[in-house]
C-alpha cells in the first residue's frame, strides 16, 4: 500500500506539474521552432538519469554507456545554453538486487524527466513496474530479453534487438556456415537461457545435445566429454564472457575443432584473455550492436544505443513534450535513424528493425571494427 | 536422467571420473589447509579460501611481471621455470596472508579464550574482507600511490572482474586412458597433489614440529604442560595450510588460467566438503576426500547435467554425515597416529 500511495503521489505531481505549465510549453514551442532553442521548456535545468552497472563485473559496460550519454548531452547543451539538461546516475552494479532501491529514488527525484537504462535484463525485470506506474519513460540501450517487453509496461522501451532477433541470427549463422551437429550450452540466467533456447529452438534437429553450467564454474571437463561423445561440429554458449572463455579453452584443450559460438554476454576482449589467444581463434561472438562509426566521440558497446536513446529524450523536449506521459507518446511515434541504425519502436517498445551482427576473433583478438552483418 | 551418457561407453566412463580427479586433486591440496586447522584448534577456517585466491592472483602477477601483459599460449615445457617462480610466489603470498590472519582473526580470541564459535564468525568476517580487499586492489592501490605502476596488476576500474594470467598454458596429449587424453599437464595437477600430499604426511609423522602439531591436536593442556609452544604450533599449521593452498593455485592457474576476487568461494566450500568427507582432521582423508568429491561431481554432470554438479557435491555431504559423520576414514590428526 505505501508503494501505491507513493507511485500515485508522484502521478499526481507530475500530472499537476504538466498541468499548471503545459500552458507556457505550448507558448514556447513556437518561438524554440525558429530559434533552434527551447529555453522556455520546463524541463530545461532538469535532468536524465542512468541506471545501470558503472563498477563491478559489467561495469565497462556501463561506463560506455554513460559515453554515449554525455556524448548526446553535451551536443545539446553546446547548442541551447540557455536549456542545460544534466544526468544523474545510478550505479546498480548489474544486480536486480540492488537496482529496485535506486529506481525508488529515481521516481522520487522530480527533477528526473527520463531514463536511460537500466542496462541489463534481471534489473529491467526488477524495476520496471516501479518505472511504470510512476508514469517515467525509459528506454534501456542494452537490455535484451525478451520477456520484458511482454509485461504491458508501456513506458518501457529498448534500442536494441532483443534475444529472439539474436538467437535466430546466430543459429542462422551456424547453419549458413556448415554445421550439422550443434551443442547448445548456456549458464542458466533469464538472458542466457532465453538466447541458448532461441537457438536451440530455430536449430530443431541440428541440436544433438544441450547442458547447463553454473555461474561460477570453472572446472568444464565433463561438457567438453559430452561434446566430444556427441561429435558436435560446434558448440553454441548463451552467457557471459567468463564462462564462455573457460568453456572454450577447454574445448579446444580437450581436441574439440568446430566452431565456437556465443552471444553478446560473452562479445568483450576478456574472452579471449579468459580463453588465451589460442583457444579463442576463430570464436564467433554476436551482439545486437555493430561497431562506433570512425570520429564517433565515445567508444565500446552500447555507446551508440545510449547516445540514440538519449538524443530521443532531447528530440522530445526540443517537441515541446514536458510530462511523462508527453514523453512517452513521443517515443512511441519516433522514428529516426540512428547512430546505431534505424530507430521506431513497435507496441511493446521493442525497436522495429534489429541489427545483429556477428564478431570473430582474429590473430589472438576480437576483431571489433568489422563485424559481419547476420540479419 | 541420463545413464547412457554416463555408461553408455567405456570411454566417456573413463573421461568423466578422469576430468574429475584431475579436479578432485586440487581440492584436495585446498582441503589439507581446512582439516589441519580443525585438527589442531577444532576451528573451520573458512578464509582458507580467500588464503588460496591470494595465490592465484600471485601466480598471474608473476607472469605478468616476467613476460607482460601480452598475452600468449606456452607450452608447459616452456613456462615451466615460470611456473617455479609463481609456485614459490604463491605460497609465500598465501602462506604471509595465512599467517596473518591467525595473527589478527584467530589469535586474539583464542587468548581470550573465546569459543569457537566466535572464531568461526571472525572466520567467516575475515573471509569476505579478504575478498573484498582483493576486488578494491585498485582503490587500495591509488590509496598507497601506485596505481600508475601498478596498473597491470590492478586491471583499473575493473579490478573486480576476471583476472587472467597472460600466459596460457597449452596441454600437450601424452597418452590416451579410454577417449581421455591425459595431458601433461593433468599429470603434474595429480603427481604434484600426491607429492606434497606425502610428503606433509611423512612431516608431520616423523618431524619434531610434526609431533608438536599432533600433540596439540590430541590435547592442547597436557601439551602445553610438556612445554609444546601452542602459539608457534599453530602459526606452524596455519604456515603449512597456506603454502598448501599456494601449491593448490598455482596448479589451477595452470589448469584454468584466470581468477577473480570470489574464486576461492566455491572451491572453498568444495574442498571443505572434501576434507569433511574424508574425515576432518584427518590429512589422508582430505586427499580420498578431493578425489571422490572431482569424480562424484562430473558423474553427476554426466547424469543430470552440469547444473546439478554442486548439488551432487553436497547432497553427497549430507549424506557422508548421516551415514558416517566423523568421515571416511574418521578424524585423526593427533589420535591415529599419535
Amino acid at each position: 500500500m505505501i508503494r501505491f500511495s507513493k507511485s500515485a503521489r508522484m502521478l499526481a505531481v507530475v500530472a499537476a506539474a504538466g498541468l499548471a505549465l503545459s500552458s507556457c510549453g505550448s507558448d514556447n514551442k513556437s518561438d524554440n521552432a525558429s530559434s533552434g532553442s527551447s529555453g522556455g521548456s520546463e524541463l530545461c535545468g532538469k535532468n536524465l538519469a542512468f541506471l545501470g552497472a558503472l563498477t563491478g563485473d559489467a561495469g565497462a559496460l556501463g561506463q560506455n554507456m554513460v559515453g554515449g550519454i554525455e556524448l548526446a548531452l553535451k551536443e545539446y547543451n553546446d547548442k541551447h545554453a540557455d536549456c542545460q539538461i544534466g544526468l544523474k546516475k545510478f550505479d546498480s552494479q548489474g544486480s536486480p538486487d540492488t537496482a529496485p532501491g535506486l529506481a525508488t529514488q529515481i521516481v522520487n527525484d522530480d527533477t528526473i524527466f527520463g531514463l536511460i537504462g537500466p542496462g541489463f535484463s534481471g534489473e529491467s525485470l526488477a524495476t520496471g513496474k516501479t518505472f511504470f506506474e510512476a508514469g517515467l519513460p525509459s528506454i534501456s540501450p542494452s537490455a535484451t530479453n525478451v520477456t520484458i517487453t511482454q509485461q504491458g509496461w508501456t513506458t518501457w522501451h529498448r534500442v536494441i534487438g532483443n534475444d529472439d532477433a539474436q538467437g535466430a541470427a546466430d543459429a542462422q549463422y551456424l547453419t549458413d556456415n556448415g554445421a550439422a551437429k550443434v551443442y547448445v550450452v548456456d549458464d542458466g540466467q533469464d538472458y542466457s537461457k532465453g538466447l541458448a533456447g532461441k537457438v536451440t529452438d530455430t536449430l530443431g534437429d541440428a541440436v544433438v545435445g544441450t547442458d547447463q553450467i553454473s555461474v561460477g564454474q570453472t572446472d568444464m571437463s565433463a561438457v567438453v566429454t559430452k561434446v566430444n561423445a556427441a561429435k558436435a561440429d560446434a558448440v553454441f554458449y548463451g552467457g557471459y564472457y567468463t564462462e564462455a572463455g573457460l568453456l572454450a579453452k577447454a574445448l579446444r584443450q580437450g581436441g574439440f575443432k568446430g566452431t565456437f559460438m556465443s552471444g553478446d554476454g560473452s562479445e568483450d576482449p576478456n574472452f579471449v584473455k579468459v580463453a588465451g589467444a589460442q583457444a579463442a581463434e576463430g570464436a564467433v561472438l554476436s551482439a545486437p550492436a555493430g561497431p562506433p562509426p570512425a570520429d564517433f566521440g565515445a567508444t565500446g558497446l552500447y555507446a551508440t544505443q545510449s547516445y540514440d536513446a538519449a538524443n530521443i529524450f532531447l528530440a522530445a523536449l526540443d517537441d515541446g513534450a514536458s510530462t511523462g506521459e508527453e514523453i512517452n507518446t513521443f517515443i512511441g511515434s519516433y522514428t529516426a535513424d540512428g547512430v546505431s541504425g534505424p530507430i521506431e519502436f513497435d507496441e511493446n517498445g521493442d525497436i522495429t528493425q534489429s541489427k545483429i551482427y556477428a564478431y570473430f576473433v582474429k590473430n589472438g583478438e576480437l576483431d571489433v571494427e568489422n563485424p559481419q552483418a547476420i540479419s | 536422467m541420463d545413464f547412457g551418457a554416463l555408461f553408455g561407453s567405456l570411454d566417456n566412463f573413463l573421461s568423466f571420473t578422469m576430468g574429475g580427479l584431475v579436479f578432485g586433486a586440487i581440492y584436495a591440496l585446498i582441503a589439507l589447509g581446512y582439516t589441519m586447522v580443525y585438527g589442531v584448534l577444532q576451528l573451520i577456517n573458512f578464509a582458507h579460501s580467500e588464503v588460496f585466491m591470494y595465490g592465484t592472483f600471485a601466480v598471474a602477477w608473476v607472469f605478468i611481471a616476467l613476460h607482460g601483459t601480452g598475452s600468449a599460449t606456452w607450452s608447459l615445457g616452456h613456462a615451466i621455470p615460470y611456473l617455479l617462480v609463481a609456485l614459490i610466489a604463491a605460497m609465500l603470498l598465501s602462506a604471509g596472508v595465512a599467517l596473518l590472519l591467525e595473527r589478527l582473526a584467530y589469535r586474539p580470541l583464542i587468548n581470550k579464550g573465546a569459543p569457537k564459535l566466535i572464531a568461526l564468525i571472525s572466520a567467516i568476517g575475515a573471509s569476505f574482507a579478504l575478498a573484498e580487499a582483493m576486488g578494491l586492489r585498485d582503490r587500495i592501490a591509488s590509496w598507497v600511490g601506485l596505481d600508475g605502476k601498478l596498473a597491470n596488476y590492478v586491471a583499473p576500474n575493473k579490478a573486480r572482474d576476471v583476472f587472467s594470467n597472460p600466459v596460457s598454458i597449452q596441454p600437450h596429449g601424452l597418452f590416451e586412458i579410454g577417449g581421455y587424453k591425459v595431458t601433461d599437464v593433468d599429470l603434474v595437477i595429480v603427481v604434484a597433489a600426491l607429492v606434497m600430499m606425502v610428503a606433509l604426511d611423512q612431516f608431520v609423522r616423523r618431524t619434531r614440529f610434526g609431533r608438536g602439531i599432533r600433540a596439540v591436536a590430541q590435547d592442547p593442556e597436557s601439551a602445553a604442560l610438556m612445554g609444546v609452544n601452542s602459539t608457534r604450533v599453530v602459526q606452524l599449521t596455519f604456515l603449512i595450510g597456506g603454502l598448501m593452498a599456494g601449491a593448490a593455485a598455482t596448479l589451477y592457474m595452470m589448469k584454468i588460467g584466470s581468477t577473480r576476487q570470489n574464486a576461492g568461494f566455491l572451491l572453498g566450500v568444495k574442498a571443505f566438503t572434501a576434507a569433511v568427507m574424508g574425515g576432518i582432521g584427518n590429512l589422508r582423508g582430505a586427499l580420498l576426500g578431493g578425489l571422490i568429491l572431482g569424480v562424484m561431481e562430473n558423474w553427476g554432470s554426466a547424469v543430470f547435467g552440469s547444473e546439478w554438479k554442486d548439488v551432487v557435491a553436497f547432497i553427497l555431504l549430507v549424506l557422508i554425515l548421516l551415514v558416517r559423520p566423523s568421515g571416511l576414514l574418521g578424524e585423526s590428526l593427533g589420535k591415529a597416529r599419535a
